[in-house]
């Protein structure tokens, strides 16, 4: 049977959901990015939010998140989205209002605007992307690079007794009274697409609620950087970045009840 | 009896292979030939596929659509 007369006779169970735009992504193959973004825009769409959702984006590989997600969007300086996405919901406090940064956005120039975001109990989400490396200038290390991790401005390795340890800045954060929901997540397999996207499902139900910040961090990937090919990067994620940056849950609402 | 499929938009795709890995059953396989970007795209090359969206879910390009057989139709083929 040719696939167009079958697919008359099957169920269409995936497609792109509308409220990302019809336009190619501009990411590297196999970047974390893509699925990051779709993840939180299929959100958007089953939440029926699309009209009341704003996002920031940062600098970084993901500057023109907004060509891809179809909700209102600001870009803030480098580092600062959290401080812009702070600004929008104080004055929008109803609008339901996210974050995206890298990591060399959100924990290196943006580690002030982090922590005091999420001290002060803003009621917005904050994404934050993982590499673990500056994607887009060229990757340098980042804050965040693992231990011995070669980057273009690590040649022989990131030395901990020079540029000390990565920075556990979910773990950190999750510490504040003001965060709420702090959640550690990866996009490399699908059930960990899965997960991610129910844990931006109860952020953005949480948001409601107004008790304070979501937090989710995304282990991710960036093959250009760490000069793999996209299905070494899996394997990579699973041994080198997941003893550092375990998944799972860092903070939960004390009473789950929604 | 063919149970899912999918389509592959091969302009879209940029060969990351995450989908092939992803692939349960293994029905998905890079192509010879190269699309608009330079880029050998994934094709399906089993029948075997079961419409289970685990491709769809890794592939960075959103590039795959996934049907299934729906619940309580007639066989297909
Ligand atoms: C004030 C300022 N300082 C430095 C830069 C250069 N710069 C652009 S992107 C970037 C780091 C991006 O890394 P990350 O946030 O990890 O995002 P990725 O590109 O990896 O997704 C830097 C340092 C800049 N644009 N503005
Ligand atoms: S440089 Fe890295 S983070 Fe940036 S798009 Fe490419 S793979 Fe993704
Ligand atoms: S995951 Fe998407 S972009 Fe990557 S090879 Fe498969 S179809 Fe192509």
């Amino acid at each position: 049977m040719e696939t167009e007369e079958l697919t008359n006779e099957l169920e269409l169970v995936y497609s792109k959901p509308e409220t990302l735009k019809d336009v190619p992504f501009h990411y590297c193959p196999g970047c974390s990015h893509s699925v990051a973004h779709r993840v939180i825009m299929e959100v958007v769409q089953e939440l029926g939010i699309q009209e009341e959702t704003i996002g920031v984006a940062p600098v970084g590989c993901s500057v023109f998140a907004y060509h891809y997600m179809n909700v209102d969007m600001q870009q803030a300086a480098h580092g600062r989205a959290s401080a812009v996405a702070t600004g929008i919901k104080r004055v929008l406090p109803d609008k339901y209002v996210f974050s995206y940064q890298g990591d060399g956005d959100l924990a290196a120039i943006g580690t002030a605007e982090t922590i005091h975001t999420v001290n002060r109990g803003e009621n917005i989400l904050m994404v934050f992307i993982n590499n673990g490396i500056y994607g887009m200038t060229g990757g340098q290390m980042a804050p965040t690079s693992l231990p011995g991790q070669i980057t273009s401005t690590s040649p022989y390795g990131r030395d901990t007794a020079d540029v000390g340890f990565p920075l556990k800045i979910t773990e950190l954060v999750a510490m504040l009274p003001g965060a709420l929901y702090v959640s550690r997540h990866a996009v490399h397999t699908p059930n960990a697409v899965r997960k991610f996207k129910k844990a931006i499902t109860k952020s953005f139900e949480y948001q409601k609620q107004k008790r304070g910040t979501c937090f989710i961090e995304v282990v991710s990937n960036c093959p250009s950087g760490w000069k793999m090919t996209p299905v070494d990067t899996i394997k990579y994620i699973e041994e080198v970045m997941f003893p550092s940056y375990p998944l799972g849950d860092i903070k939960v609402p004390k009473d789950e009840n929604i | 009896m063919i149970r899912g499929t999918v389509i592959i938009d091969k302009d879209l795709c940029k060969g990351c292979e995450l989908c092939i890995v992803a692939c349960p059953q293994t029905s998905l396989a890079l192509s010879k030939s190269i699309n608009v970007s330079g880029y050998r795209f994934a094709e399906l090359v089993e029948t075997n596929c079961t419409g289970c969206v685990n491709c769809a879910l890794v592939c960075p390009e959103v590039a795959i659509k996934v049907y299934r057989k729906a619940k309580g139709t007639k066989k297909v083929v």
